[in-house]
């Protein structure tokens, strides 16, 4: 978010669904797409049968990989190097788009600067990659004539996270790979609402819109709008130092809304001691979930299913989510809950529906002005859509990039030592991350058929580890990072590259966030998830 | 673009340049009965139920695979047409088995329909014994149920796992009378390329596949169809959740390959249409909770929402705003995300408002 | 090559190596090197001379010399006889049936006389395994003819006024079919070879491919030219694994000689030509279910259009030939349209090569103009009916074909005259039947053959085929009912007018020709729960003729069921209801007192 908003201007994913069919490359990086994004996964892979080239670049040799082209199995954590790599050769070669770079974008220079050092020798050591499989990834990409570039987790859950992102945003503006369709810089977003929960300003530094809080004006206008006293002037505190605040006490009260920090935080031991030391907790959800267990207070919420609403997906479309069942004894709504709970600690709210509350949305948020419950039952807008006429915008960045100059600009990152790196006592690397069949803290799906059919926490190990440690297949493994231990049943598989472990996250019982650090990239606060030194024994 | 004139039963009719007799005809409102047909799958032309009759053509054409062309002349439900669209129906219910009454299908089974449009009772060719029963029904795993002894071959599941969930799990194997639709090489369901998307359950238009879980939850025509988004992953498929009014439940989830409003075309994943049961799940929370001495009792809503109020506003009074902070949610609704960041600044006076965009 | 004053071809076809031909060979070469002849005389391994049931085959020219089953323990006497003191061996040559008299001479022999051979041509007269040989014989020459003086129109054009139509059963004008495919816009096109012969009995094209394999290079390549085709797939049963052995020498040896590859003969035409192995299931020789199974998927059918010449191999568009219609091209271009269209009927062009099997004297594989009767094929060719026997039927056209009597011998054979009366051309397999074939049992053993084959896409043909071999099955029994002859006509009917493709819409052809010119044993089956030609064993009955009875017991003492009783010197009786037909009975009576009716 952070990096593709101070290179284009917008942190979004640039191109909608459709412009998958129209892309000649494919660049698929830190995304297990077909099991976390099932459905893109699927537009891949058939634009791939229909003839484009396909990248893909995991320390996993995930499901894409059968079917890349090029496929790089780079070192955990060398995505920059990787990237730095790849552009070094488009510029040797002179195959970057001089023209789009001259009218467009600015700070060249400093870009050609830092990747110069990254030949395909060097980014060979940093990232174990073969040099003839950067050259070859770098090629195909610059070739086009449309490339476009999807990430997710396996890009940003790194303390290089922003990092990361800058170097592919780098790397499309590069070859000029934006702004039509076919091309762009996607980020996958792996929950249902993430952007609309961003656009709504569930953020501690802006309002709806990305309006900043540190805005005067914006502040008065928000605080008109809303009829209320003035509003706070200093960004808060993130989740993550929220959750440290709390550990040391500055932090009194915490309300959580829909949210299960116990299984998907990291570092789960810290997480309960700093839930457990809060003066009051309340826990807004649909289950009794392992955060709900510390509250003080527990209100019932009203499910998927049970409630009117919006989501906006991950290509900024704005779509209608509708009651089909009541929800079960006295669990209300959430934004009922809210309403009811603002009045009574002094507001004024008159919200009699979820539709006159994103009336009130539009009002305040420009992206979002031309939209309401009434045209979205017509069908999805994505945003910009700035007025009633408005046909809302699919693919952002034609023509002119969002910062203020209409000029995106490189950002050059040189690639960093990751926080944590395998020694002698934890000589494996594990990284975590979401299957196919569950979904977060897995409190809906595990609830559901899936549940039954992936029940419990498993481990990929790669064969020759197995075999040096005696494992057999479903013979319990015990993971041990310097911050805690979870066992779970060995699944051999040379998915993972030796002396790395993959863990899915889904499982309360068996947390694999007890490994993982609160370990922060200081640009956007993400946490790095996906590089863990642990070690790994028989259980 | 030149319309293409034809003559369906007598009627004039134009037609797109590249569409197929059954678009043509479908176009005009004049129809043409199909069974391995579907308009998001690609043509197989397999189950020869659409066999039409086209003038100074020797032989009959299926409507789904023959292009139109200048000047045809076609005849859908004539005399040669009809024997032979019923001798095929009657060759497809030799093995099928009749039992409609238990059928998961029933009501919205297209070889019933079919049947009954031909006014074929039972197929005339059918001897004793001939009724296939001989494949276990296959219900290993948690989502869906294969009862291969009602399998037509139409080979729609074949094509929806090809083309739109692109895995190609499944294929024909065998040859002849031993045909059949299974994983390659002898691996069971569960141990295949298969991801369970359910698909292939939505496009097998007789009961050789169906849900587990709707199993006894209503029957077609007692479900009402609620458009809405899936809520797991950033996708957004839109999906429609098919309610039976009469137990107030979710029968199942379906999607709409022809829907004009949904970005996923119809397609979606394990979760969107098998992960559902949660929703009727016995723990769900009913009544607000209250925790004294370290256990929870439950509330009343205005007695929960009176002691949250109160304690927020003496840690507010005691500590100053920003000692409160609110974790909005990811999978909660915009409406609600908004209401939350206004609680937590308007109301609260804090920005200490975060969700968990980065997990 | 050197030169020789003598060749001995030792025939390489699959039928003469299973009966011993290699053996022959070694031996040969073994004997002239000991005799130090092997300077003067070349032992050759050929292609199939096509009169397989004679074989091991070994002719010597110059002289034409044919002789026949020859085994290793013959050769010494061969080498020193003949090959030394210039004697023919008149034990080994070819022994005339009835009225012939002995026939040294090759062409003289009456299965070769009539015979006229273009396809053909090559097999049995060169090392199918030396470019060399086949250049000899005016090899490539067509190629270079077509590259360097005509235009791919021409070619065209050339292939049209021949008149050849498709050898694979469909008929299709093969210029026409190329014309399609040269017209059909698109930036990379394919030809194919169709060697997908899964006809049981059939050989005509693994002989072709054994024995001349550069000649269907050769005309794949002028294919190619013609049509604008880059690459090309010879889709060849893996079960003919010396098949594919030649043919990949071919290509190793034409690319050698750069009549494959980029710039053929320094022009602009490139080829590349690949072998595909199938596995051996019998629709894939349907074309687009070929296409299927060289693009890696499960070969099954599907409906047309569009036409592989729009939309083929991988979406582009593609020519499917057979190997026999391949292998005419070359001869086509080298000679001119109208040589090969004086051959044959109005309709009907050229010759046919056909796999003559069943009943017959000679089985093995003859080239006949288009034209010639049956009664030719059967009686001159093939020699007449094995054993004296008399003649019953033909079954023309492969398990898809139809089932033809006495009344049709004097069809002049063409597409047209075979699908008038119910059978048709098919890859031409031609199965003779005498009076001991039953022709339900015959109708059966095709259907059971199609309905195994059958892909399943398509209900008429996967459930159809069934259905009708139930019938056939019980009429067989003697369980048959006069409805199910009716049952049979429908069905059959329907499968017909309503099957995706070739397989299904041919697949009644025997049963309902064999219903058509056999009515009577069908009804003999049902009414009278007999088996005319005594065949259908459920249906025999053994009776012990009273008259001839010595009562001798031998027949009780071997029944393995104890259904024939009697008194020592008395007729005995077999029970029926107990019988299970064995035969045991019939073989053990002295007298021969027991019949099978």
């Amino acid at each position: 978010m952070k990096g593709l908003g101070e290179t284009f201007g917008s942190g979004a994913m640039t191109n909608d669904f459709k412009s998958i069919k129209e892309a000649d490359v494919l660049f698929v990086v830190g995304s297990n797409t077909t099991e976390t994004h099932p459905v893109i996964g699927s537009w891949i892979k058939e634009r791939k049968a229909d003839g484009a080239k396909l990248i893909v670049c995991d320390p996993r040799k995930i499901e894409l990989a059968k079917y890349a082209d090029v496929y790089i199995r780079h070192n955990s954590g060398s995505d920059v190097a990787l990237v730095n790599g790849m552009m070094h050769v488009i510029l040797r070669d002179n195959l970057h788009n001089a023209a789009f770079i001259d009218e467009r974008v600015e700070n060249f220079e400093a870009l050609r600067k830092v990747v110069e050092e990254y030949t395909p020798e060097k980014t060979s050591e940093i990232t174990g990659v073969p040099a003839e499989l950067i050259e070859a990834a770098a090629r195909t990409y610059a070739a086009g004539p449309n490339s476009a570039i999807f990430y997710t987790m396996g890009i940003t859950q790194h303390q290089s996270g922003t990092d990361n992102v800058r170097s592919l945003a780098n790397l499309a503006l590069l070859c000029g790979m934006l702004g039509r369709p076919g091309t762009g810089v996607n980020p996958l977003r792996g929950q249902n609402n993430v952007q609309g929960a961003c656009d709504m300003g569930a953020l501690p530094n802006v309002f709806t819109g990305y309006q900043k809080v540190e805005n005067a004006d914006v502040r008065s206008r928000m605080s008109g709008l809303w009829k209320c006293g003035e509003l706070p002037a200093a960004p808060g505190l993130t989740l993550v130092k929220m959750m440290e605040a709390a550990g040391t006490g500055d932090l009194k009260c915490l309300y959580i809304m829909g949210e299960n920090p116990m299984v998907t935080d990291p570092d789960t031991n810290h997480v309960r001691h700093a839930l457990e030391n809060l003066e009051f907790l309340v826990v807004q959800d649909i289950f009794l979930t392992e955060t709900a267990q510390l509250a003080d207070v527990v209100l019932p919420a009203a499910c998927w299913a049970e409630k009117e609403g919006t989501y906006t997906n991950t290509t900024r479309t704005v779509q209608r989510v509708r009651k089909a069942v009541e929800a079960p004894g006295e669990a209300r709504s959430d934004w009922e809950i809210l309403t009811d709970l603002a009045n009574r600690l002094g507001a004024a709210w008159e919200f009699k529906s979820a539709s006159e509350v994103f009336d009130a949305i539009a009002a305040c948020t420009p992206s979002y002005a031309g939209m309401s419950h009434e045209r979205l039952d017509e069908g999805p807008l994505s945003w910009p859509c700035p007025a009633v006429d408005h046909p809302g915008t699919p693919n952002l960045h034609v023509g002119r990039f969002s910062r203020p100059n209409g000029k995106a600009t490189f950002v050059p990152c040189e690639w960093k030592e990751p926080h944590e790196w395998p020694d002698e006592e934890f000589p494996f690397l594990a990284t975590t991350g979401r299957i196919l069949y569950h979904y977060h803290s897995g409190s809906m799906s595990r609830r559901s058929a899936p549940g039954e059919f992936v029940r419990e926490l498993f481990i990929e190990i790669n064969p020759k580890d197995a075999e040096a440690l005696h494992v057999e297949e479903d013979a319990m493994i015990r993971v041990t990072s310097r911050r805690g231990s979870v066992s779970g049943k060995a699944k051999i598989t040379d998915r993972v590259p030796p002396k790395m472990v993959f863990l899915p996250f889904h499982f309360a019982e068996a947390g694999a966030n007890v490994l993982t650090a609160a370990v922060i990239d200081p640009d956007s606060e993400t946490p790095a998830y996906k590089i863990n030194a642990v070690k790994v024994e028989t259980a | 673009m030149q319309g293409i004139d034809l003559t369906i039963n007598g009627k004039k009719v134009v037609a797109e340049p590249g569409m197929t007799i059954l678009q043509a005809a479908r176009k005009a409102g004049i129809h043409i009965p199909t069974l391995c047909e579907h308009p998001a799958l690609p043509v197989a032309g397999a189950c020869r139920v659409c066999l039409v009759e086209v003038e100074k053509n020797p032989k009959l054409l299926t409507a789904c695979s023959s292009p139109v062309a200048p000047g045809m002349v076609i005849h859908t439900h004539s005399p040669r047409v009809l024997e032979a669209r019923k001798a095929v129906v009657e060759l497809i219910l030799i093995r099928h088995p009749l039992d409609c009454f238990s059928c998961p299908s029933n009501g919205k089974c297209e070889l019933q329909e079919v049947a009954y449009e031909l006014g074929i009772r039972d197929s005339s060719f059918k001897e004793e014994g001939d009724t296939c029963n001989s494949y276990a029904l296959e219900d290993a795993n948690p989502f869906y149920v294969r009862d291969m002894n009602k399998c037509i071959l139409c080979g729609r599941c074949i094509r929806a796992c090809d083309s739109l969930a692109r895995y190609h799990a499944i294929d024909f194997q065998n040859r002849g009378i031993k045909a059949m639709v299974q994983p390659p090489v002898g691996r069971d369901l569960e141990h295949s390329d298969c991801t369970f998307c359910g698909q292939c359950v939505q496009l097998c238009p007789v009961g050789a596949l169906s849900e587990k879980a709707s199993a006894g939850q209503g029957r077609p025509w007692e479900l009402e169809s609620v458009k809405s988004t899936c809520s797991y992953c950033g996708v957004g498929c839109e999906l429609n959740i098919q309610v039976n009014r009469k137990t107030g439940r979710i029968a199942n989830v379906t999607t709409d390959y022809q829907s004009p409003t949904g970005i996923n075309e119809g397609r979606c994943c394990v979760k969107g249409r098998f992960a559902w049961q949660y929703v009727h799940s016995e723990d769900r929370l009913t009544r607000p909770l209250i925790k004294e001495n370290g256990s929870f009792r439950e509330a009343g809503w205005a007695e929960a929402l009176s002691v949250i109020a109160g304690r927020m506003n003496a840690i507010k009074e005691d500590f100053g705003s920003d000692a409160v902070g609110f974790f909005s949610s990811a999978r909660c609704t915009n409406e609600e995300n908004f209401l939350l960041q206004r609680l937590s600044r308007e109301v609260m006076g804090t920005n200490n408002v975060d969700h968990c965009a980065h997990l | 090559m050197g030169l020789y004053r003598s060749h001995v071809l030792v025939c390489g076809g699959t039928g003469c190596v299973s009966s011993g031909s290699q053996a022959v060979l070694d031996a040969l070469k073994k004997g002239l090197a000991d005799k130090g002849l092997d300077k003067e005389i070349l032992v050759v391994a050929t292609g199939c001379h096509g009169m397989c049931e004679m074989g091991p085959i070994v002719v010597v020219y110059p002289e034409g010399t044919f002789y026949c089953r020859v085994t290793a323990a013959d050769v010494p006497e061969l080498v020193e006889e003949h090959l030394f003191k210039g004697r023919i061996v008149d034990r080994l040559i070819y022994k005339g049936e009835g009225t012939v008299a002995d026939v040294p001479h090759y062409t003289d022999i009456p299965f070769y006389k009539k015979q006229h051979r273009i396809a053909l041509r090559n097999c049995g007269y060169i090392n199918p395994e030396n470019i060399d040989e086949y250049i000899a014989r005016d090899g490539y020459v067509a190629l270079v003819k077509a590259v360097t003086e005509m235009t791919p129109d021409d070619v065209i054009e050339t292939v049209k006024e021949s008149g050849l139509r498709g050898r694979g059963g469909g008929g299709f004008p093969t210029g026409l079919k190329w014309s399609f495919c040269a017209r059909s816009a698109g930036d990379k096109k394919y030809v194919i070879c169709n060697a997908d012969e899964g006809d049981p009995g059939a050989f005509m094209d693994r002989s072709l491919l054994e024995g001349d394999p550069h000649a269907i290079v050769e005309g794949m390549l002028l294919g190619a030219y013609a049509m604008g085709a880059s690459e090309g797939y010879v889709y060849c049963r893996a079960e003919y694994p010396l098949a594919i052995r030649r043919l990949k020498r071919t290509i190793e040896q034409a690319t050698e000689y750069g009549f494959l590859g980029d710039n053929i003969l320094g022009t602009d035409f490139s080829f590349h030509l690949h072998i595909k192995e199938g596995a051996g299931a019998f629709v894939c020789g349907e074309e687009t279910a070929l296409m299927a199974s060289i693009e890696g998927q499960r070969g099954m059918p599907r409906p047309r259009p569009p036409f592989p010449a729009n939309k083929g191999l991988w979406g582009k568009p593609t020519n499917i030939n057979n190997v026999e219609t391949w292998a005419n091209v070359a001869s086509i271009i080298r000679n001119g349209g109208a040589w090969y269209a004086a051959l044959g009927t109005e309709k009907s062009k050229g010759t046919k090569v056909f796999a003559l099997t069943g009943k017959v004297n000679h089985t093995g594989l003859v080239e006949v103009p288009m034209g010639t009767t049956i009664r030719e094929i059967v009686f001159e060719i093939g020699g007449g009916i094995l054993n004296g026997k008399k003649f019953k039927a033909v079954q023309i056209g492969g398990p898809s074909g139809g089932c033809l009597t006495e009344e049709h011998l004097d069809i002049p054979i063409s597409y047209e005259s075979l699908s008038q009366v119910g059978a048709i051309m098919g890859s031409g397999g031609l199965v003779v039947m005498d009076e001991d074939n039953c022709m339900v049992d015959v109708a059966k053993f095709f259907l059971e053959f199609t309905q195994a084959e059958s892909c399943g896409k398509c209900p008429p043909c996967r459930e159809g085929t069934k259905k009708m071999l139930d019938i056939l099955g019980r009429i067989v029994a003697g369980k048959g009912t006069p409805e199910d002859l009716d049952s049979l006509q429908y069905l059959g009917t329907m499968i017909k007018e309503t099957s995706l493709c070739g397989l299904g819409q041919t697949a009644p052809n025997p049963v309902l020709t064999t219903l058509r010119y056999f009515r009577d044993e069908y009804e003999a089956h049902i009414n009278e729960k007999r088996c005319p030609a005594g065949a259908c064993v459920e249906l025999a009955r053994y009776v012990i003729d009273a008259k001839k009875c010595i009562g001798c017991t031998k027949c009780a003492k071997v029944c393995p069921v104890g259904a024939i009783s009697g008194t020592v010197k008395q007729p005995h009786v077999i029970d029926q209801d107990k019988c299970i037909k064995c035969g045991a009975c019939a073989e053990a009576c002295p007298v021969k007192a027991i019949d099978r009716r």
